[in-house]
This record gives structure tokens, C-alpha cells and sequence, in this order.
């Protein structure tokens, strides 16, 4: 059974690097947004050394993590499975013996693998070249960023598969979907680190599991100086991937008993 | 310009949006949405400092609403992100070459897009409460400014996007440029002055989206009076030579071969 799921991560891995030219285009433009954030906020700070809890240079190495984790993590596997579903192909998987969702899970793993070759590796060497970034040399801090990235990779998907689900009861979810990238671009501390936002914002946002995919991981190897503890970002992500188990289980259980299949 | 036409295809829009009527209001809610997390950006920064390189948040937000108003246009008339794809790749361009009306206007009017409206109405209400917030005192000079400068800004955007997909004539296959360009428009929204000499030189005379935001916006916050009144003309230049590409691109196009 195992080895059925490693060979759908074998094959999406494979046909990412078939459309490699892409990923070139992506690093640029990943550098690009990188740009735009760091620029912005080089004018905010002006001749302040620090804002809120960081300092620009911090800053600067935070976005550029950020960034990069984000092009592990990021995936379409909302918009593959409304495609699925509406064409109809999804009844053709239900049939077969393999968990469906575990499926999607898998191709995005393959994919997040191509991503982290050709994409975040590279990314992050001329991110690095382009802008004042000090990562630390500490290979335990890496091996630790690594684990959390993969979490963030779990967090990130079962909040994509929980939007796709929608597509049972909405039929056209485009608009969702692009909501759902905003809001998970600004909660998860992507554009603004969760320490800059004023108190009661705040307050929300660590309620909630956007936190848990960029700013934890992103501020652990940004080297930011609050309680942020390894141990702290494993146990608030492992808590989060436990806590959307359930309702993306029970949605898949009951929009299944929704399917009906358009024109297939 | 065939009205008719251009309203059988708008009324054929319509009939398609409304197949998914929650969809559609759905992605009118989020464009406004997409908007104030952008905002929420700079809302967030002028709570840690007052003023950013001497621009007040009322400001930002201004330029930042009229950024908006000429794209919203421009994309409701061009909806042509997946062109190479669609029409060069799968080979469709043969039937829009076999249409009697112009090449462009066809493409155009087969993938309107109304709905971006929207933006332009939520440019407009963020424009008119910083203005008020500014004290901005409006003069009839303002609104010919502001029609020249969304015309312009039309132009600017039709002519870098027409290049852009005139490329794919050449390459016969999706280059990943065009994305890139969309992020680089970006940069448009805010004050120069926070960019370094190169990115300036770039966004001024190069791929000039400083034309579509914050330099016209400039002439109506008091802070550049001359800017906004090149924007037709660069409008101008960069649409002669994009349909000149594109010309030469049509001519080479060999179809898809099926």
C-alpha cells in the first residue's frame, strides 16, 4: 500500500522537473515579491533600527525565509481536486483502492520535493545574494527549520484539501480559492510577522493555524528573540495538524454523499 | 468597433457567470477582500511609525486607490493571462483569424471580463476617503488630470501586455513572463523613493508601471505636477510598438498543426 503512495510521489516529483522552465521563471518572480516586501519595509523602519520585536536586518532575513518556505510549502491541490471533481474524474479515484485524499496529499509531496530542488534552494541562494540576508550557520537550527517546514507543508495542504472539498457544495470555488491565498499569505505572518500586529488582531491570529505555517518556522531561523522555541513551533504545529484532522475527515465523509458528476 | 457583437458577447458573459451566481458574488467579495489585506499592510506599518519616507498613510492609501482604477479597466478588456496556452499551444488563434473582425478586438471581446468593474469602484471609494482625509481641494483641472491619466494608464498596460503575448508568436510556447510582469506592476503602488536608483530607472523608462500609480496619483496629492501628463504619451509609444510585434508575431504564426 505504502509503496503505491511513494510511486504518486515519485511521478509528481517526475513531472515537476519536466516543466523545470517554469520554476526559473517562478525564482525570479519569488524574488521579485521578496523585493516589494523588503523595500516597503526598509521605508517603514526609515532611521529606526528596531520595530516592535525585530530588527531590519531580521527583517530582512525573516521575509526572505518566509518567502521561500512558502515555495515549499505552496501548492494547487485546492484547485486540482475542483477541477477533479467537476469533470468527473474524481468518481473514476473513489473507485480505486487507495484513499483519495491521501492520494492529493502524496502528488503534493511530490511536488513540494521538486519545489524545495529547484526552487527554494536556489531561491534562497540569490535571495541571499540580493539582499542584506544573515542566516545562521548552525546545522542543528537547519535540521530543526527542515521538520517545521514539512509541518507547515501538512498545515498548508489540509487547509488546501478542506478548501477543495468546497467545490461538493459550491460546484465553482475560483473566488474561494484566491480568498483563501490572501488570507493565509497575511495570517501566517508572509507579509507582516504576527508580532507587528496591533494587540487585538494579534490575539486572534495565534488562535489560529495560519501562524503555524510561516511566522513560527520563519521566526526560529530568523533568530528572533522571543519565545520562540523549537520545541514551542513543533508543538503548536503538531497540535494544528491533529486539530485539522477532524474536519477535513468529516467534510470528506459527508461531501462524498454529495457527488454528482457534471456531464462526465 | 462592432457594438453589437460586442454586447452579444457580453450578454453571453453574462449567461456564463450566472450558471455559478454564488461563485460570482463569491469573487466580487474577495477581490474587495484581496484589496484590504493589502491594505492591512500598511495599516499595520503606520501603527509602528507616523510617516514612511514623508508619505502619511491617507496618502498611500490614496495612490494605492488609484493603482486600481486603470488596471480594473484594462483588465476587463483583457482577460488574456492564459493566451499562449490557450490560443498558440492548443492552436485556437486559427479561429479567431478566421473571424471577420480585427485579431486584438476579437480576443478581447471573447474574454471579457465585467467583473473587474468592481475594482474600479473600490479604487474610487478608497481614492474619495483619503482625498477627504488629505483635504484635498478638487478643481475641475483634477478630473480632465484623472481622465487623461486612467486613459493613459490603459494604454501603458495594453502596450506592455501586448508585447508580452505577441512573444508567444515567436517562442510557440507559455515563457513564464507575463507573471513575472504582473509581480514587478506591483512596485507601482508605492512612492519611488522607497526603491533604489535601478528599480526606479526600471519602473520609469523600462516597464514603466510608476506611470499607472504613484505618478499620476502625485499630480492630485499636490506632489508632481508634470508626471500625469506623460502618461498618454508613454501610453502611446509602448502601444505603436507592441501592435508593430504583434503584426510580425501574427504573421508567423503556424498554428498547432492538428
Amino acid at each position: 500500500m505504502w509503496g503505491a503512495y511513494g510511486e504518486l510521489i515519485r511521478l509528481r516529483f517526475l513531472i515537476m522537473l519536466t516543466y523545470r522552465v517554469n520554476y526559473y521563471s517562478g525564482i525570479v518572480i519569488y524574488a521579485i515579491n521578496i523585493g516589494a516586501n523588503y523595500f516597503l519595509w526598509k521605508a517603514i523602519y526609515g532611521s529606526n533600527t528596531q520595530l516592535a520585536d525585530m530588527t531590519i536586518a531580521q527583517m530582512t532575513t525573516y521575509l526572505a525565509i518566509a518567502w521561500m518556505a512558502r515555495s515549499f510549502y505552496f501548492n494547487n491541490l485546492d484547485r486540482e481536486m475542483s477541477t477533479e471533481i467537476r469533470d468527473g474524474s474524481l468518481a473514476i479515484q473513489m473507485v480505486r483502492p487507495y484513499n483519495y485524499l491521501m492520494v492529493k496529499m502524496m502528488q503534493g509531496f511530490g511536488e513540494g520535493l521538486s519545489r524545495f530542488v529547484l526552487f527554494s534552494v536556489p531561491g534562497m541562494i540569490v535571495a541571499s545574494l540580493l539582499f542584506p540576508v544573515q542566516l545562521t550557520k548552525d546545522p542543528l537550527h537547519w535540521v530543526f527549520f527542515l521538520g517545521m517546514v514539512f509541518l507547515s507543508f501538512l498545515l498548508n495542504s489540509m487547509i488546501n484539501l478542506i478548501a477543495g472539498l468546497m467545490t461538493f457544495y459550491l460546484e465553482q470555488i475560483e473566488g474561494l480559492l484566491r480568498l483563501k491565498r490572501v488570507i493565509v499569505d497575511l495570517f501566517s505572518g508572509l507579509l507582516v510577522p504576527l508580532s507587528f500586529f496591533p494587540g487585538a488582531a494579534k490575539s486572534v491570529l495565534e488562535w489560529l493555524p495560519f501562524q503555524a505555517i510561516t511566522y513560527l518556522p520563519a521566526s526560529y531561523l530568523a533568530g528572533k528573540t522571543i519565545n520562540v522555541s523549537a520545541g514551542h513551533v513543533f508543538l503548536v504545529q503538531l497540535l494544528w495538524v491533529t486539530g485539522l484532522m477532524v474536519p477535513l475527515v468529516w467534510i470528506w465523509h459527508s461531501a462524498r454523499q454529495r457527488l454528482f458528476v457534471q456531464g462526465g | 468597433m462592432r457594438f453589437d457583437l460586442f454586447f452579444e458577447y457580453f450578454r453571453i458573459y453574462i449567461q456564463t457567470r450566472m450558471m455559478y451566481r454564488i461563485d460570482f458574488w463569491v469573487e466580487i467579495v474577495t477581490d474587495m477582500m484581496f484589496q484590504m489585506v493589502n491594505l492591512a499592510v500598511i495599516v499595520v506599518a503606520y501603527k509602528l511609525t507616523p510617516t514612511i519616507l514623508g508619505w502619511s498613510q491617507a496618502e498611500l492609501f490614496f495612490v494605492y486607490g488609484f493603482f486600481m482604477v486603470p488596471y480594473s479597466f484594462f483588465t476587463t478588456f483583457f482577460n488574456l493571462w492564459n493566451f499562449a496556452d490557450r490560443y498558440i499551444v492548443k492552436g485556437e488563434f486559427d479561429r479567431v483569424l478566421t473571424r471577420p473582425m480585427n485579431s486584438i478586438v476579437q480576443l478581447s471581446f471573447e474574454n471579457l471580463d465585467p467583473s473587474s468593474l468592481a475594482g474600479a469602484v473600490t479604487g474610487v471609494v478608497i481614492m474619495y476617503f483619503s482625498a477627504q482625509t488629505i483635504g484635498i481641494q478638487w478643481q475641475l483641472l483634477d478630473l480632465v488630470a484623472f481622465f487623461v491619466s486612467v486613459v493613459g494608464g490603459i494604454l501603458i498596460y495594453a502596450g506592455i501586455y501586448l508585447f508580452m503575448i505577441s512573444l508567444s508568436f515567436f517562442t510557440d510556447a507559455q515563457t513564464g513572463i507575463m507573471p513575472l510582469i504582473w509581480n514587478i506592476q506591483n512596485y507601482g503602488k508605492f512612492p519611488m523613493d522607497i526603491y533604489n536608483k535601478m528599480i526606479r530607472v526600471l519602473l520609469t523608462w523600462v516597464v514603466p508601471f510608476a506611470f499607472v500609480g504613484v505618478y499620476p496619483a502625485a499630480f492630485f496629492l499636490r506632489r508632481d505636477g508634470l508626471s500625469l501628463w506623460l502618461t498618454p504619451v508613454i501610453g502611446l509609444i509602448i502601444l505603436s510598438i507592441a501592435l508593430v510585434i504583434w503584426r510580425f508575431g501574427e504573421r508567423s504564426y503556424r498554428g498547432a498543426g492538428s
